[in-house]
């Protein structure tokens, strides 16, 4: 599996991640090798056997609808890089 | 001191041969006159840990102490610490002031324990060589040329070079017990589920695993105590007791039946390492055990499914990093996606990206059925293999790495020649399954490791195999030239 810079540019969108111009013919080349690596799967015959989430083989655990942390946005929000009257501030999206 | 296990700390503070505040300044001391030379921490807490140690001599003087109160340890920089920076060894994170704790911080506050600082490891834990840090690469303490492996390389170069007497790693395809082979340290992987993944940043969540990075066994078996355990704040915790993991460690190991993959001694793996396995195995035998040789056919699969799944539950997990609501932020953006492109863009380096990249790709559109679906089908194959094994044998042992510590740089231009030197320790993350390393030997001066592998949550039974190989040997003892 080869993958060209116009791949790697549709990738990088779709993960919203910048990739330098200069270095994009290096992932591109990176990313092959990867892929070629794990394409050593596609040989192996996987008819009828179920695919496994979790080592275990577990459920999601559930419990009962009741609040159990407390509010703490102050604390929480001290960490953010712009904040407003307990709002994440981002550039303009609705013109 | 320095050369003390926690075990034998203890039995200091208790005794009140020293304090803890005498203890955790050797200690303090000792990290900023030597760590130069490896790197290994990347915020020290000298105040919290001073403040912890007057607290803990207090507890000890007042005579309430357990057996953890007062000893120092590090925590690997993926664990958020409360008011401590917790950086994953990112940029992306390098403003980062936990609010919260880890459930395993909180546990080990609560035992008593000093924190002496967080230590350096690959960015976001994705590597085996520590050299993806944004913090610079850390040196083996044997050689300060190599690399201490990864992701965890930063305790366990702190706990060969006796910065610290033990620290927390995390382990999502070995980066627990890599690193403490290449640096002749003790490692323990619990079972999936078994140490609470809350506030331990995420990688691949299906994988991810805390815990103990020791000199010893028993020191393995004493941290394993405070960091196993149910929690309701982690949603893949094991709701299963908790024994005492120091209970049996003494248990003689008469009748013990080992399983010798085969497809662990061949392939491309030093002679040096693979004859020193075999000589390990000798000792067990020696101790009672029996050996037989078993298969794991999948063995060489569990790279491409491992470099499959890992990526993609990264490129989901990381997805939050987004520049909004903490963490790395770009100048200037001119609008949400300049925002969320760019702050990933000069946020992430380049090993992360790549993780990223290839996780989106394997989970976009049209490539799910061929990449993560069929990865999770050879998951079970690598499980069931295990499986069928463990109904034969107690434990499986191997080398824990292919090859000794490679040159710093070495292997960096070559992400592929990276993942391979992984491929024995992968299949035990795929499959849940707890599994040790501990020394047994060394190559051109390197030390190597020897894995022990159990069923799920036989920890004690782990930990009681490599105790009673420690008190048969002393490969657990060496430390590199001039420590």
């Amino acid at each position: 599996m080869s993958l060209d810079r116009t791949d790697v540019d549709k990738i990088a969108h779709l993960a919203r991640l910048q990739i330098e111009e200069q270095d994009a013919p290096e992932y591109a080349q990176n990313l092959s090798n990867i892929l070629d690596l794990v394409d050593q799967m596609q040989a192996v015959d996987t008819t009828d056997v179920l695919p496994m989430a979790h080592p275990l083989d577990a459920v999601q655990r559930l419990r009962s609808d009741n609040v159990t942390e407390d509010n703490q946005r102050e604390l929480l929000q001290s960490v953010a890089p712009a904040v407003e009257n307990g709002l994440f501030l981002v550039p303009k999206v609705i013109e | 001191m320095f050369d003390k296990t926690l075990a034998e700390l203890a039995i200091g503070l208790k005794t009140g041969q020293f304090s803890s505040v005498e203890l955790t300044q050797a200690y303090l001391a000792r990290i900023k006159a030597e760590d130069d030379k490896y790197n290994s921490f990347i915020t020290v807490t000298d105040e919290l840990a001073l403040e912890q140690a007057a607290k803990a001599d207090a507890t000890i003087a007042a005579g309430d102490a357990g057996t953890f109160t007062g000893l120092p340890i590090a925590h690997k920089d993926i664990f958020c610490t409360q008011g401590v920076r917790t950086s994953c060894a990112s940029k992306m994170l390098d403003n980062f002031i936990s609010p919260y704790n880890a459930t395993i911080v909180d546990k080990f506050n609560q035992a008593g324990a000093v924190t002496l600082g967080k230590t350096n490891m690959d960015e976001f834990a994705m590597g085996s060589s520590n050299e993806s840090s944004f913090y610079g690469p850390c040196s083996n303490p044997w050689n300060t040329d190599c690399v201490p492996g990864g992701s965890s390389g930063g305790s366990a170069a702190a706990v060969s070079a006796q910065l610290t007497p033990a620290a927390t790693g995390s382990d999502t395809g070995g980066s627990i017990r890599q690193p403490a082979a290449l640096c002749g340290i003790t490692g323990l992987k619990p079972t999936y589920g078994r140490v609470s993944r809350y506030g331990m940043i995420a990688f691949a969540s299906s994988l991810d695993q805390g815990g103990p990075m020791t000199k010893t066994a028993e020191d393995a078996a004493i941290m394993l105590n405070v960091m196993a355990g149910f929690d309701q704040r982690d949603s893949t915790s094991a709701d299963r007791d908790v024994p005492d993991y120091t209970a049996e460690l003494n248990k003689p190991l008469e009748g013990l039946r080992i399983g010798l993959p085969k497809e662990f001694f061949s392939g491309d793996i030093n002679a040096d390492i693979a004859a020193q396995t075999q000589a390990a195995i000798k000792e067990f035998e020696k101790l009672g055990a029996t050996v037989k040789e078993v298969s794991l056919p999948n063995t060489a699969l569990s790279i491409p499914a491992y470099y499959i799944i890992a990526p993609a539950e990264a490129s989901s997990n990381l997805s939050r990093f987004d520049g909004v609501r903490y963490g790395y932020r770009c100048e200037n953006p001119t609008d949400l996606e300049d925002l969320y492109k760019r702050s990933r863009g000069e946020g992430f380096g380049p090993e992360v990206k790549r993780r990223i990249l290839v996780g989106a790709y394997a989970l976009s559109e049209g490539f799910y059925d061929a990449y993560y679906n069929k990865a999770q089908q050879i998951r079970r194959l690598i499980r069931d293999d295990f499986s069928k094994v463990l109904s034969e044998v107690d434990v499986i042992m191997g080398p824990t790495t292919p090859h000794p510590a490679f040159k710093i740089g070495e292997k960096s231009s070559d992400p592929v020649a990276m993942y391979m030197e992984d491929v024995f320790t992968l299949s035990l993350n795929l499959a849940g399954l707890p599994g040790m390393s501990i020394p047994c030997g060394t190559v051109d001066g390197l030390p190597t490791g020897l894995q022990i592998i159990g069923d799920y949550f036989a920890e004690q039974k782990l930990l009681n195999v490599a105790h009673q190989f420690q008190l048969a040997t002393d490969w657990h003892k060496q430390s590199p030239q001039g420590i």
